[in-house]
């Protein structure tokens, strides 16, 4: 029973990072149809940015709750910044291109965003200081730290903003508007630009709030951690219904679930013969299956075939 | 001399080329030869995956997982990777597996492309950003599984890769061994740098009379317009499914001809990286374009080895931040996003058909000889109202 419940409070943890970042895949795909590969290494850069300046500011004796919100607020920054670049450099002019086109393009920006992470700063793996107290509570026999509670209260919290700004607000509407029809929308008055670009500077925002919690949860950053992240934020997306936003939430935190109860029990199950180290697996079977027996995913709705 | 005669000498020159290319690379050094070798294997791969992305349009970002399984296929019949683990086999095979390529390699491209057939049935229905995200699923789990299955039996020999393959002996002509021939000497990379010639010339006739058979033909229809080649009476299913079972034998061959000239395999070699680069390969040449494809294959793999060989100066002025392979990379990037921003269609694409007509070619006005009171007068358009 507490590993159970300790599985669980490690799902949620893990879903609520996972849901984060597949709202950034599923809000451009439902706008542009793209898959952007390249924003699991933004989620990478915002967590890099963020150890960068938390061991700069570490000598001024602030308070660690003071220091993270500092350092998310840089990584929001500079991850905001560099996903608004990369819309309007390599996937703007591309369009009308061909469908895989701006599909390379996004591979060749996820390769060098790494390259260049690798370059700026140095390929080895950095412990990422802890900065709150670390004194686990315990719920039934599980345990749960600050770091975590954090995670869950913030991810909840963001959440419930973002549906506010898509369901209520004017550039929600626009942006709803845009994915529905962009030419359509554009004769009513909304500029499909501008909200490509507002959308592109959201996601990268939730992806580096997703970055810091990633690294302030596991303890280490280095070049390469965006791409399993954001390989399972994609896989979520497409589970929940990808371009659905309510579905992003719900994929990321069940693959979570899904991801930490199997590899709890997976060893049990089959006497020892397959281990947790399968956990990575986990989310493609469900993929799979939810595939063919779901295609339009758990909350999507039924798409004609564009292709 | 006409245009016949022309193509055949074209045809012979080159074919002269190609064979003296190794021998002239071989002065050199075995490197050289060595890097024309992988490049010729990734001309392989990315022939295979034209057909599947190319010709049929369906992004697979998996594909990798099909050279695994060739390579794997003969990694383990062709060494002592199995009796090590198993009692009986050793029984069996007291010498080691050694089995002859013949059996092998049709083994290995069967496995393929029966993964290749499993994989696809329950994807294909789906749309086209599905099927490119369980593909690269697919690619993942491969990877995993030969990472990890060296416990509790071992089989792959986990991350520590399987090593001492055994080398092609093609009817007691033994590959892997220096070969006198009018006294030159050939050594390995050279005798494969033929057999990989071989298998490439070979799959470019293959994919060369794929394109204009009625299964290509279908395969473009389907790529083109799904619903209207259905409608036209193409089986899309059953044609997706063979665009996928013969891009993944093809992925196998290579596969098991990679596992055979490095001799060691190990599943870092089959990362998802390599999948991208295969697809970018593709792309980037053209997409369903043969000399395309084949340009942007010998491009990327043999451009960056190349770089290798100048970027030691760069890193002592660097401070060690810009080596080789870091270089390598970022050239990889970004010639992937500026070549894709200067040609969206890729280097080297098919011709379109029918785009070609530019308004010099219109014809010219049939009346322009007559004067202007002959003309038949230009139909109105417009009424202007004129002002008095």
């Amino acid at each position: 029973m507490e590993t159970f419940i300790q599985q669980i409070i490690n799902g949620l943890v893990l879903g609520s990072v996972y849901a984060l970042v597949a709202l950034g895949y599923t809000m451009v795909y439902g706008i542009i149809n793209l898959i952007n590969f390249a924003h699991g290494d933004v989620l990478m850069v915002g967590a890099l940015t963020s150890w960068t300046v938390v061991v700069a500011m570490a000598g001024l004796g602030l308070p660690g709750w003071l220091l993270l919100l500092i350092s998310l607020v840089a990584a929001i920054v500079v991850c905001s910044i560099l996903n608004f670049a990369i819309e309007k450099i390599a996937y703007r002019p591309l369009r009308n291109a061909p469908r895989l086109a701006p599909l390379i393009t996004a591979i060749g920006m996820s390769l060098l965003l790494q390259t260049l992470a690798m370059i700026i700063w140095k390929p080895n793996y950095k412990s990422y200081p802890i900065l709150l107290p670390s004194e686990p509570f315990h719920i039934g026999g599980a345990v749960i730290n600050t770091v975590q509670i954090m995670i869950l209260v913030t991810t909840a919290i963001t959440l419930a903003g973002l549906m506010y700004l898509v369901n209520r607000t004017k550039l929600g509407r626009a942006m709803r508007a845009t994915a529905e029809n962009p030419r359509v929308a554009g004769l009513m008055g909304v500029r499909p630009d501008t909200v490509i670009s507002a959308t592109f500077v959201i996601g990268a925002a939730l992806a580096a709030l997703a970055g810091v919690m990633y690294a302030a949860n596991y303890g280490s950053v280095q070049h390469t951690m965006g791409f399993l992240p954001g390989l399972k934020a994609f896989t979520a997306a497409v589970f929940g219904g990808i371009g659905n936003l309510a579905g992003a939430m719900v994929g990321g935190v069940l693959l979570g679930l899904i991801e930490s109860l199997g590899a709890g029990y997976i060893g049990m199950l089959t006497g020892g013969v397959l281990g947790s180290h399968y956990q990575d697996i986990f989310a493609f079977i469900v993929l799979i299956l939810v595939l063919t027996l779901r295609p339009q995913g758990l909350l999507g709705e039924r798409v004609a075939d564009r292709a | 001399m006409n245009v016949k005669d022309n193509k055949v000498a074209v045809f012979i020159a080159a074919g002269i080329g190609l064979v003296l290319l190794p021998l002239v690379a071989q002065y050199f050094g075995n490197a050289w030869v060595r890097i024309i070798d992988i490049a010729l294997l990734y001309v392989l791969l990315a022939l295979g995956l034209n057909i599947v992305v190319g010709y049929a349009g369906l992004l697979d970002l998996g594909y990798v997982a099909f050279y695994a399984v060739g390579a794997y296929m003969f990694g383990l019949l062709g060494s002592s990777q199995l009796t090590d683990t198993f009692q009986t086999f050793k029984d069996m095979f007291p010498n080691g597996l050694h089995t002859p390529w013949w059996i092998v390699i049709p083994l290995g491209a069967l496995l393929a492309a029966g993964a290749g057939v499993l994989l696809g049935a329950p994807t294909l229905k789906l749309r086209g950003d599905y099927l490119a995200i369980v593909t690269l699923g697919f690619g993942e789990i491969v990877r995993v599984f030969m990472n990890n299955l060296d416990a509790p039996v071992n089989i792959t020999n986990g991350p520590k890769g399987i090593a001492s393959i055994d080398d092609m002996n093609i009817f007691g002509l033994d590959l892997g061994k220096t070969h006198s021939l009018f006294g030159f000497d050939i050594p390995k990379v050279t005798n494969y740098y033929f057999l990989f010639l071989f298998l490439v010339i070979f799959a470019v006739i293959i994919c060369y009379r794929l394109e204009r058979s009625r299964i290509g033909r279908a395969w473009m229809a389907i790529r083109e317009d799904e619903v209207a080649a259905k409608a036209m009476g193409i089986n899309t299913r059953n044609l997706k499914l063979l665009a996928f079972g013969m891009g993944a034998t093809f992925g196998g061959i290579s596969g098991a001809m990679f596992a055979t000239f490095q001799g060691f395999i190990s599943p870092e070699s089959f990362s998802l990286q390599e999948s991208t680069m295969i697809v970018a390969m593709v792309v980037l040449g053209g997409l369903g374009h043969l000399p395309g494809v084949i340009v942007g294959a010998l491009l990327l793999s043999a451009l960056p080895e190349v770089l290798r060989y100048v970027a030691g100066p760069l890193q002592q002025m660097t401070d060690g931040r810009l080596d080789a392979s870091i270089l390598r990379q970022l050239l990889i990037a970004v010639a992937m996003i500026g070549i894709m921003l200067a040609r969206p269609r890729g280097l080297w694409p098919s011709p379109e058909h029918g785009k070609d007509i530019t308004p010099d070619s219109l014809p010219v006005d049939p009346h322009a000889h007559l004067t202007p009171a002959e003309q038949i007068p230009p139909t109105v358009t417009s009424i202007v109202p004129t002002v008095k």
